[in-house]
């Protein structure tokens, strides 16, 4: 064999673990999820295999699905904005900090130690009727009775960024800190002030990174079943729990199977358009 | 256009101190070169000076106001770093019209503005370009135009020439030197690179932790340098505990290891204030290998070539005469000496220095 031939391979083989897994693991059991959306759930409760497009015409012609699922992407978006606003000082306290960056990362890390299901229950022990807020607000007289604090949009939207702040401080940081500080004081020995040196250089240099978090606590927002479960009402569905109640409550998987490729071409496009201006080289800096 | 002054200026970073007490004077329309070996704090006063950085103690004046409690972007300084620092998302017209945007320039008059400073680093046709399609050389070009288009008081410049090849780094040399005196404008220039400190400068303030070693003309730097610092930092020299044994008659003789007695005109040795322990400086060049005898009035003593360094147009020898290994740079005329040649090391008492021992 050449060497060219032999190092042409080399990659290949390298990658070939991972790409066995991704294949089996995923685009497998995707193509059965993709083949189940075209079965159809007869009355009986039995699937009849076939190619029926029953399941999609009523997934995409549905108002009700169309409705939760608009209310599943402001969900997602008003969680985006909420990260960006309070993540971007956060990063940039941390990408500005000189001898703690290190530990400031650690502490930033250390709740994902802690199952994401734990963290979003804990707000039951703060929020909740007997929780600490509660008795606070009980214990110093401001109130009598118990608010009732949890169990609606809100609180959805408060555990979407309590999950997925650090997705957005992390891509924020590593973009910051790939910005050269003397730019900073370039603009400012020209006569911008900080603020504006700020908003001139360093936020557009940044928005890359910005963009990243943004697409990471968008997707990650849009497609989680858990913060609506545990701390939104009965009416806060988002569109995963659709599929959850579809497919584990009611059994119905072709329905479900369907439901769960919307959101995914749904999402899918999202990355795509971000792909198409901003590369996904960023992305992977800002997981790394 | 501004005279600097440093007024008992102290900086500490913690217990370190990167600055001891200083004081420094740098006249209008002066290029001043703070030169010294990385960590000697000639880059923490330039940034004291640009304002990035606050004095523990002292004060700074930019033509006789106190600037202390002036910020950065008031100070109207041009600044230009090692590493350009262009903004990497603003055209090279943009990054030159930055700082016209926050002076009360009218708009109209920017682009001409603009074009006339790009003229000036002889840059005229890249304005629409982005610095990452430029070289380093042409960046730094850039790098300069932004900081004279807003017509500091004083320019700032911090190794500007550090990250240029050798070759570039020796024509920016000769441009930066043109543009400044074709603007007239004062100038700091810090380096580590004597000899961009010699060929640039009206005045060199050469320090060494924390400390100012000597301020001076170029030429008095390098011939009568005021410590053994100075001495071995621009450029190479011998240097022998000697002792005093006269002074007087405009001359200070030296009784020097090798070498005896040495009659140093009085010139060459301004810190010698009486007899007793003193330095003999011999810089590297200024000691002749030859086969012949010794020149009227000179010094010559046997040795033997120990290691040759070729350099093409001249060659560094090292060579031992007794237990002592001397250091010499020759211009080539013919042929280089070989290692283990004998030869006499001619020296001429005015090319000699003596520092206080």
């Amino acid at each position: 064999m050449s060497v060219e031939a032999r190092e042409a391979r080399q990659p290949w083989i390298l990658l070939s673990p991972a790409l066995t897994a991704v294949a089996l693991l995923l685009f497998v059991p995707l193509l059965f999820i993709m083949i189940y959306s075209f079965w159809l759930r007869t009355a009986t409760g039995a699937d009849q295999v076939g190619f029926f497009l029953d399941n999609w015409q009523e997934a995409l012609t549905d108002a009700f699905y169309r409705d939760i699922l608009l209310n599943t992407l402001k969900i997602a978006a008003i969680t985006t904005v909420v990260c960006a606003v309070m993540g971007y000082p956060a990063a940039y306290f941390i990408a500005r900090s000189k001898g703690n960056k290190g530990i400031l990362l650690l502490l930033l890390m250390l709740p994902f130690w802690i199952s994401y299901i734990i963290r979003t229950m804990s707000w039951i022990n703060i929020l909740g009727v007997s929780g600490a807020f509660n008795s606070a607000l009980m214990a110093l007289g401001i109130v009598s009775e118990p608010i009732q604090m949890l169990y609606n949009e809100t609180t959805v939207i408060l555990g979407l960024v309590h999950f997925l702040l650090p997705f957005m401080v992390l891509n924020v940081f590593v973009s910051l800190d790939g910005i050269d500080t003397n730019l900073e004081d370039a603009a400012n020995s020209l006569g911008a002030t900080r603020w504006q040196a700020f908003m001139q250089v360093t936020l557009p240099l940044s928005l890359p990174g910005l963009a990243a978090g943004g697409l990471l606590c968008f997707v990650l927002g849009a497609g989680t079943y858990i913060t609506p479960l545990v701390l939104g009402g009965p009416t806060d569905a988002m569109f995963a729990n659709l599929v959850f109640e579809a497919i584990i409550t009611q059994l119905n998987w072709p329905l479900g199977s369907a439901l769960s490729l919307m959101l995914l071409v749904v999402l899918g496009a999202l990355v795509l358009i971000y792909n198409r201006y901003l590369g996904m080289a960023q992305l992977m800096k800002g997981l790394g | 256009m501004s005279s600097v002054t440093l007024n008992n200026i102290v900086k500490r970073f913690g217990n370190f101190t990167a600055v001891h007490r200083s004081s420094l004077e740098i006249p209008e329309g002066a290029f001043v070169t703070l030169l010294g070996p990385s960590g000697c704090g000639k880059t923490t006063n330039l940034r004291m000076i640009a304002g990035l950085l606050d004095p523990t103690e002292g004060e700074i004046l930019i033509g006789g106001k106190r600037v202390n409690d002036v910020p950065i972007h008031k100070r109207n300084l041009g600044l230009v770093f090692q590493n350009y620092a262009l903004f990497p998302h603003k055209t090279v017209a943009d990054n030159v019209a930055f700082g016209l945007k926050y002076r009360n320039v009218p708009a109209s008059e920017i682009p001409k503005r603009v074009s006339d400073a790009l003229e000036l680093v002889q840059l005229p046709h890249v304005a629409h370009r982005y610095p990452k399609e430029l070289s380093g050389g042409q960046q730094q070009r850039i790098a300069l135009a932004r900081a004279i288009v807003i017509e500091p008081d004083v320019l700032l410049l911090d190794e500007p020439l550090s990250a240029l090849d050798a070759n570039l780094r020796e024509d920016m040399r000769v441009e930066l030197k043109r543009i400044q005196e074709r603007i007239g404008v004062t100038t700091v220039f810090v380096t580590h690179d004597q000899s961009e400190a010699l060929a640039m400068s009206d005045q060199i303030v050469v320090m060494s932790a924390g400390r100012v070693e000597q301020v001076g003309a170029p030429e008095e730097v390098y011939n009568t340098p005021a410590s053994e610092f100075v001495a071995n930092f621009l450029g190479a020299s011998n240097i022998f505990d000697s002792q005093c044994t006269a002074i007087g008659g405009g001359s200070v003789t030296v009784d020097a290891p090798i070498f005896g007695q040495v009659a140093i005109p009085a010139d060459k040795a301004p810190r010698i204030e009486g007899q007793g322990p003193a330095k003999l400086v011999v810089r590297a060049e200024k000691l002749h290998l030859s086969q012949d005898a010794a020149p009227e009035g000179g010094v010559s003593v046997p040795a033997t070539v120990e290691t040759v360094d070729y350099q093409g147009q001249a060659v560094r020898y090292f060579v031992r005469a007794g237990d002592t290994q001397l250091q010499a740079i020759n211009m080539i005329d013919g042929h280089p000496f070989n290692e283990g040649d004998q030869v006499n090391l001619h020296l001429r008492p005015q090319d000699c220095a003596a520092l206080p021992g």
